[in-house]
């Protein structure tokens, strides 16, 4: 049963894959001129042969489905084109920008879930009390602030006029990065046993990471409480309360576990909101993920490069929202039913 | 048969009763009792009166520079200070809402209309028609917004006007989903079916019986929308594919004072200017949700 449910659900993302891929290959063609003048640094196009060998890599001179056919066999070869910032594949470079963000990703996550839920838990125990509204204020307030401009107050207050946090960037220029074997500052520091420069990128992963998790931590914050009140209002909440339980436990052992179900759904969800909120907090935070590589080429007007941010976001977007379903259905068996 | 499709399609119940008992103005009364959705609506009037009358009241040329006067300070002259070519930011951020603030409403109504339209034709019609208009919209619904705005911005070539249909690309597919879903809900209703078994012709069904009933959720999804366009907007410009930086757009001058670290009132008043905006749709959403529909009264999200 199960199995036919996460099977199902595996097939059923195949096709939204698909169309990813066919989105992405529109816009590589909506730019006004020859696609190539956007893929073909300057200096290429001077050389016809240069321009004859990407026309034919790329079967510029067939029809449209062929086309795409082409771009779908590069696709399943890792090729992504090659960024004419960089001079590299853009599947290298997405290899080497990606860890970056993921773990800034998960910083920002750890801070959206635990403040999140703690903030809902708050505002549905004391609801229509002052505790209630100000946790409704909170979240809120992370809901709407833009997150490039919450990233540089955050840095003007806490670092360039308290001191209290570091600044930009992944570790402090002082240190030297730990040998490169995951990507993760955090894992391959404590692998080298550096232990200082785990404890600096920790630091550093702070601010930035409370920035852009702020969206995240007001849905969460959102979904919790309302979801929690919905649960709280039930009768086995009654019964519990009735036979003498203390409060606390009715709340945080009866309630909020079930309570917590639809919020594993909107955490899915705003886990791709935390990778497209990366773009515009790394530019802020000069943190070299793909972010803001992406940002750098958008500058550029570096096609292939953005293209390739843009489908390896869409595509980790739907794994992560395959695996929330999945997880959905483990916790509520109701919904493999349907 | 025209006399016939006339007498389905008033409401003579509805006719008769005055507008504060009707449901939409019941929903008026709850909303004008919800302070903050009142303070949002407040904060919101504001700004579209500033915007539309702003190069009428300020004599100011946001775009004029004053190199004797640059990156001073707040003060009791300039209340926000001036940028790095001395022009007054307080002014700026005023005429920022020129590009913002319609920004926000077109794009908005834009996404609105192609995604009721989609969506309305999809659900009515069903089949392979519904098959194909919601695969596309699934497609765009794939990508996080930004970064579907950024690449075809990006592919447009930068400008506010390429950002804005972007913007429009990105933010069409879940009225078409939203819409699509109420119609084929309303469409299971016995009213329809009999307005059908009277013969009434389709598009008029559609437009005269199912469209009234489709609009509260669809409200609330644009108000909360039209801030989430404004930030959009503003984030593409900021990254540079938006409006361009002599423009007094409010993306475009928070990328400014990003330069000028320490001149943190150039990025600050913009910014506080787009939140401003954004919390008040916010309340007034939240509260029109709210108001829209009885059984969430006193819930939240």
């Amino acid at each position: 049963m199960l199995l036919q449910f996460v099977a199902k659900r595996i097939l059923l993302s195949i096709p939204l894959l698909i169309g990813i891929t066919l989105v992405t290959f529109v816009v590589s063609h909506l730019v006004p001129a020859d696609p190539l003048t956007a893929v073909l640094p300057e200096r290429a196009w001077n050389n016809p042969e240069t321009v004859q060998m990407y026309r034919e890599r790329w079967g510029l001179d067939r029809p449209l489905h062929e086309q795409y056919l082409i771009y779908l066999r590069n696709l399943l070869h890792g090729d992504l084109g090659e960024s004419y910032t960089t001079r590299r594949p853009v599947g290298t470079d997405l290899r080497l920008f990606f860890p970056a963000t993921i773990e800034l990703a998960a910083a920002a996550m750890l801070y959206a879930v635990t403040v999140g839920i703690a903030l809902g838990v708050v505002s549905a125990v004391w609801s229509n009390r002052l505790a209630d509204h100000l946790a409704r204020l909170i979240a809120l307030v992370g809901v709407s602030l833009p997150v490039f401009w919450l990233g540089l107050l955050a840095l003007q207050v806490f670092y360039a006029k308290l001191g209290l946090l570091p600044g930009p960037g992944r570790i402090d220029t002082r240190l030297v990065a730990p040998p490169t074997r995951t990507g993760f500052y955090t894992i391959d520091s404590l692998l080298a046993g550096q232990f200082d420069v785990f404890l600096n990128t920790l630091h550093h992963l702070i601010l930035p990471g409370i920035v852009l998790g702020s969206y995240a931590m007001g849905i969460i914050a959102r979904m919790t409480r309302s979801s929690l009140l919905e649960v709280l209002s039930l009768d086995y909440i009654r019964t519990a309360r009735a036979k003498g339980l203390a409060e606390q436990r009715v709340v945080i052992g009866h309630a909020l576990r079930n309570a917590l179900i639809p919020t594993v759904t909107v955490v899915g969800l705003t886990f791709g909101s935390l990778l497209a909120g990366a773009v515009l907090t790394e530019t802020i935070f000069s943190w070299p993920g793909i972010g803001r590589y992406a940002v750098d080429a958008a500058t550029k007007l570096d096609l292939p490069a953005i293209l390739g941010v843009t489908l390896l976001i869409a595509v980790v977007y739907v794994i992560v929202n395959l695996i929330t379903d999945i997880l959905y259905g483990i916790l509520d068996p109701r919904i493999r039913v349907g | 048969m025209t006399a016939t499709t006339t007498r389905v399609s008033t409401t003579p119940l509805a006719a008769r009763r005055p507008f504060w008992e009707s449901p939409l103005g019941q929903a008026a009364r709850e909303l004008a009792r919800n302070r903050a959705a009142m303070a949002g609506l407040g904060i919101l009037v504001f700004w579209i009166l500033v915007a539309f009358t702003v190069s009428f009241i300020v004599p100011f040329d946001p775009l004029k520079t004053d190199v004797s006067n640059r990156l001073s300070p707040p003060s009791a002259s300039h209340w926000f200070g001036t940028d790095d070519l001395g022009r007054d930011v307080f002014k700026r951020v005023l005429f920022g809402s020129r590009y913002s603030i319609p920004a926000g409403f077109l794009t908005v109504l834009a996404a609105l209309l192609i995604g009721c339209i989609v969506g309305a034709v999809a659900g009515y019609a069903g089949g392979w028609i519904d098959n194909a208009l919601m695969r596309v919209a699934d497609m765009v619904l794939a990508f996080p917004s930004i970064v579907l705005a950024m690449a075809i911005a990006a592919a447009l070539g930068p400008g506010l006007k390429n950002a804005l249909i972007a913007i429009v690309v990105v933010l069409w597919p879940e009225y078409a989903r939203l819409m699509r879903g109420q119609v084929l809900a309303v469409k299971a209703h016995e009213y329809v079916t009999a307005a059908e078994a009277l013969g009434a012709r389709r598009s008029r069904l559609l437009i005269r019986h199912i469209l009234p009933n489709t609009q509260a959720p669809i409200v609330v999804k644009a108000t909360l929308d039209v801030g989430a366009a404004i930030v959009l907007t503003a984030g593409l410009s900021f990254i540079g594919l938006g409006a361009v930086p002599p423009d007094p757009e409010w993306g475009a001058m928070i990328r400014e004072g990003q330069r000028r670290f320490s001149q943190w009132w150039m990025a600050t008043f913009p910014g506080l200017a787009i939140f401003s905006v954004v919390m008040a749709l916010n309340f007034l959403g939240d509260g029109l949700r709210d108001a829209l529909d009885p059984r969430r009264r006193g819930r939240w999200a």
